[in-house]
């Protein structure tokens, strides 16, 4: 080719030539096109894949782990749940509504093609500060908006998540979704394209521009410019995809279909591919069937779009107007759009004549990168800080309130509420509690549900940040009443080719990793989205998000984290460590972001969790929550303010005030039990070397009040707290600048 | 004793409908599609929540002028009992079987929470299991659930007890406070001058099943399975 035209279409001059040694031959436009998506960051993984070896992937609930639409964990009863989140940041950085919206529809398509009705939506939000510009408060509304309007309307019901805040992300928002999809272990679907012969399908919307060339666009640096990637963003259609969801599931009632695959990121390209290269087999597929909303597309244009609400279904020979029957009773049409082929060649034709013409393995064969790791250097200053760095302050009630009242901790009802959590008629535990917690119908079981991250832990140190985001997923589990069993995690990332975020991606996976086999919660899936930054705000903090699903055996071992009854007396599981760094505390009221992060045993945090869950599944628990953002005073405060009652507690640990009540040290629990319960915790506590401190009780009075070594520290009204606590996020929506 | 749950594109509260007849009152319940002319051997029709046709044009719009409607409405003529939930409610209003509209929520956003109701007329073949006067708990879940009518509408409607459930505090105040969506004088519920057709916007089949934490729905499907089986002897 006479121009390097492969670099425009994000292709480098190695991997051209890679291609070209491939095929044997220069591309043309078609092919070079379908190998500029396919290996794209987002469709190959070209940075992640080598990171990917570190997970563990395999254990006795994993009936599939990565490599499909999306992985499968076992809840017994030969039933089953299907899981992964995905990133949606560039589109909604420019389109905020349909960028999420678009985010929700695909990741339930992914859930969709697993064969399972997809139960419920999460979802991890990252903006920069709220209160400090209006253009941060309209993305919010806009993502929110566009999730809840998606989410609504087809019917699966939003039931957890978290929304959480720093500048680091004012000019790159994060908006990761996960979709929880529930089936029988017989009805289980994969995406391949086996049966030489067999039809592909293509069922849904009509295919347009939109979306066009959306897999590169999410594999590169988000600039200004990039407001003429606009094109690059897809356009939803809950309706449409609710009466997919329908059809598709009746569809998979009936032996029709041999695979199905979601049309995600590069479309019909990666889609078909995809299945093609599982079995090891070629596809034929002629543009000029798919059926399109715009006229004049070329061939290349066909075959990336990434128009919304489409599906790929390879259908057995024969059976194709049974299938269309089907969908017409929806009013939808499916259409023939190519074959099975046993030739292992990727075939793309226009009106019967061969435009492209490539091996599917090639596609693929995404080239990978393994870059430099450098250690950033903010690391060594801020791993430096003391605590005698930041004064204590001496209103420690003022403190407590502005951290209830803070973007990270403070009420997301304003959010939530905006969702219908209640679809479906499952979600035992809503929103605003450490994990949602869903029935199984017809069963006296549930799953929890989770999504997890903390952008500032990994900043400050990016292997034992994620591992503790990892471990925290598992305590909001195991406080809820459910056995983590698995993961899905999502990669949010800066540009990997600068060493120093490479090195936060490496060491984030490593932590990730050895979280996860100290807990036994396989990875199964999960997405990777790099090149979150802008020239103007730099690189976002290295934000891994975990989302976890764990499983409640009996509905009885639901606990929620509120207090119940006054009397009842207050449990401290775990050791409180005179930790300040990373602290939510020394963000909010100190303005620093700086220190390590908590030190953290996954070993001690494993045993700690199971004997949670063991006095939880005794019955010997009234509520129990985790300690994490704002420490100790923080959970107090939630436990009385959930629960519309006081405590009254004491302490006798010498240490700073501020350490004790705000510091985040890990593997700790908050419960509350009835006195014979208190003491077999206590006993059971002692028997595995864990220690539990009862440090007071629940009143009936409703105040706060923390002693420490008979000083008293806190007294404050829950009232006041409960205030500051629902009305934060209100009031910084509403700041007027 | 069947009972039928309409089905439109769109609809998504359907099954959890289905669910509060199957497994709750334990009753033959089966879907009714929206092309059907015939809605066959039916004694209760539900119109479940959701966004049928996608909420295109208006909510309820489209759905009103589908062929099955055609058949609730001759259902409803001969005195069939028929209950519109949420996108269901505005069905009925949009075909006229109800009086009055559903307008956007006044705070212009989707609201869903759990809400307290005060029931105002407990001598409905809706309501019975209720004194007129408890306060109840039903989840609500909705952008357009502002009730409107012409004011000599609502003043006729309160004068004839059409007015069933009302927004209210959790200690059953009833106040412009405690109105979540701005409908007027707080109206949640309403039955038509007959007595055999109701739109609500609170949704009483997610109350119906204990577990999840919530039970005063089931009284508004007990009442109807009651009013039923009298007439049915």
């Amino acid at each position: 080719m006479e121009e390097k035209i492969w670099r425009k279409a994000g292709l480098t001059d190695s991997e051209y030539e890679l291609l070209t040694k491939h095929m044997g031959r220069e591309p043309n436009t078609v092919e070079l096109a379908l190998y500029a998506q396919m290996w794209s960051e987002h469709c190959g993984y070209t940075h992640t894949r080598p990171l990917f070896k570190h997970f563990l992937t395999t254990g006795p609930r994993i009936v599939q782990g990565p490599g499909e639409n999306a992985g499968i964990v076992d809840i017994d009863d030969d039933e089953v749940i299907t899981f992964k989140l995905e990133s949606h940041n560039h589109p909604s950085a420019i389109a905020p509504f349909q960028g999420a919206a678009t985010g929700v529809g695909g990741i339930i398509r992914d859930i969709l093609a697993m064969g399972a009705y997809p139960i419920a939506s999460l979802n991890s939000l990252h903006f920069g500060h709220p209160g400090e510009h209006g253009h941060t408060r309209w993305l919010i509304s806009e993502v929110i908006h566009g999730i809840g309007e998606y989410g609504n309307c087809v019917g699966v019901p939003t039931v957890g998540g978290e929304v959480r805040f720093s500048n680091a992300y004012k000019g790159n928002p994060l908006v990761n979704a996960m979709c929880v999809g529930f089936m029988k272990k017989s009805e289980i679907k994969k995406a391949i394209a086996t049966g030489v012969g067999n039809s592909l399908m293509i069922v849904g919307n009509l295919t347009g521009r939109d979306g066009m060339g959306g897999a590169s666009f999410a594999s590169k640096d988000l600039e200004e410019e990039n407001d003429e990637d606009r094109g690059a963003i897809q356009v939803g259609d809950p309706f449409m995809e609710k009466l997919l969801i329908e059809a598709c599931l009746e569809v998979f009632e009936e032996d029709y279909v041999v695979g199905v695959q979601d049309m995600g990121a590069a479309g019909i390209l990666s889609s078909s591919v995809e299945t093609a290269s599982k079995a090891g087999n070629g596809v034929e597929i002629d543009v000029a069937l798919v059926p399109k909303r715009e006229e004049a597309m070329r061939p290349e244009e066909v075959m990336i779009s990434e128009s919304q609400e489409r599906m790929l279904l390879i259908v057995k020979k024969g059976m194709e107007d049974k299938v269309n029957k089907i969908f017409h009773k929806w009013d939808l049409h499916a259409v023939v759009i190519g074959h099975v082929t046993d030739d292992g060649m990727y075939r793309v034709l226009e009106d019967g004549v061969t435009v492209g013409e490539v091996p599917v393995w090639s596609l693929m064969d995404a080239p990978t990168y393994i870059l430099d790791a450098v250690e950033p250097p903010h690391l060594k200053e801020t791993m430096a800080f003391k605590n005698e760095q930041v004064a204590q302050p001496s209103d420690l009630n003022e403190v407590l309130v502005r951290l209830l009242g803070a973007p990270d901790i403070c009420s997301k009802e304003w959010v939530y509420r905006q969702y219908d959590h209640r679809v479906q008629m499952n979600t035992v535990v809503k929103p605003g509690s450490d994990a949602a917690i869903l029935r199984i119908k017809g069963r006296n079981k549930g799953i929890g549900l989770t999504m997890d991250s903390n952008g500032r832990y990994c900043y400050l140190n990016p292997r034992r940040g994620a591992q503790s985001i990892v471990a925290e997923s598992a305590r909001n589990q195991v406080v809820s009443g459910a056995e983590p069993i698995a993961i899905t995690d999502g990669l949010n990332f800066g540009n990997p080719e600068k060493p120093e975020v490479y090195y936060q991606l490496e060491q984030s996976i490593i932590g990730i990793s050895e979280a996860c086999r100290a807990l036994d919660t396989p990875v199964i899936g999960g997405n990777a989205s790099l090149y979150n930054q802008t020239p103007e705000f730099g690189s976002i903090y290295p934000t891994p998000i975990i989302g976890m699903t764990g499983l409640v055996k009996s509905l009885d071992h639901v606990t929620t984290m509120e207090f119940k009854n006054e009397g009842d007396f207050v449990i401290i599981i775990g050791e409180t460590k005179e930790e300040l760094g990373a602290s939510e505390y020394l963000d909010v009221i100190h303005n620093l972001v700086s220190g390590d992060v908590p030190e953290l045993d996954l070993a001690l945090e494993r045993k700690a969790q199971d004997y949670v869950l063991d006095i939880i599944r005794k019955g010997l628990v009234k509520s129990a929550h985790d300690l994490g953002d704002g420490g100790l005073a923080v959970a107090l405060a939630e436990s009385c303010i959930a629960g519309e009652l006081g405590a009254n507690v004491s302490l006798d640990l010498d240490m700073r005030a501020d350490a004790l009540l705000f510091g985040e040290s890990q593997t700790r629990f908050m419960l509350s039990a009835d006195e014979t319960s208190t003491d077999k915790i206590v006993e059971l506590a002692a028997k595995q070397g864990l220690e539990a401190a009862v440090i007071g009780r629940v009143t009936k009075a409703k105040n706060i009040i923390i002693h420490n070594m008979d000083e008293k520290l806190i007294d404050i009204s829950v009232d006041e707290c409960g205030t500051a606590f629902s009305t934060g996020f209100d009031k910084l929506m509403k700041t007027d600048s | 004793m069947n009972w039928g749950v309409l089905l439109f594109p769109g609809s998504n509260c359907a099954e959890d409908c289905f669910h509060a007849v199957d497994k709750i009152l334990g009753k033959p319940v089966k879907y009714l599609w929206h092309k059907d002319t015939d809605l066959g051997d039916v004694d209760a029709i539900i119109i479940p929540g959701g966004f049928s046709y996608g909420d295109h044009l208006r909510p309820g719009a489209i759905a009103h002028l589908s062929p099955a409607m055609t058949a609730v409405k001759e259902f409803a003529a001969g005195g069939g009992l028929v209950i519109g939930i949420c996108n269901g409610f505005q069905i009925l209003t949009e075909s006229r079987m109800l009086p009055g509209s559903l307008l956007q929520n006044r705070g212009l956003k989707f609201l869903c929470q759990d809400q307290s109701l005060k029931v105002d007329n407990a001598d409905t073949p809706f309501t019975s299991e209720y004194a007129s006067g408890d306060v109840v708990g039903f989840p609500i879940a909705h952008n357009e659930g502002n009730y409107y009518a012409a004011p000599d509408t609502i003043a006729e409607m309160e004068a004839n007890g059409q007015i069933l459930f009302r927004y209210c505090s959790p200690d059953g105040e009833v106040s412009e406070g405690t109105n979540p969506n701005g409908s007027i004088n707080s109206i949640a519920g309403i039955i038509n001058r007959t007595g055999n057709v109701v739109g609500m916007m609170p949704h009483p089949e997610r109350s119906a099943d204990s577990v999840l934490g919530l039970s005063d729905g089931k009284g508004v499907f007990v009442s109807m399975l009651k009013h039923l089986e009298a007439k049915h002897g």
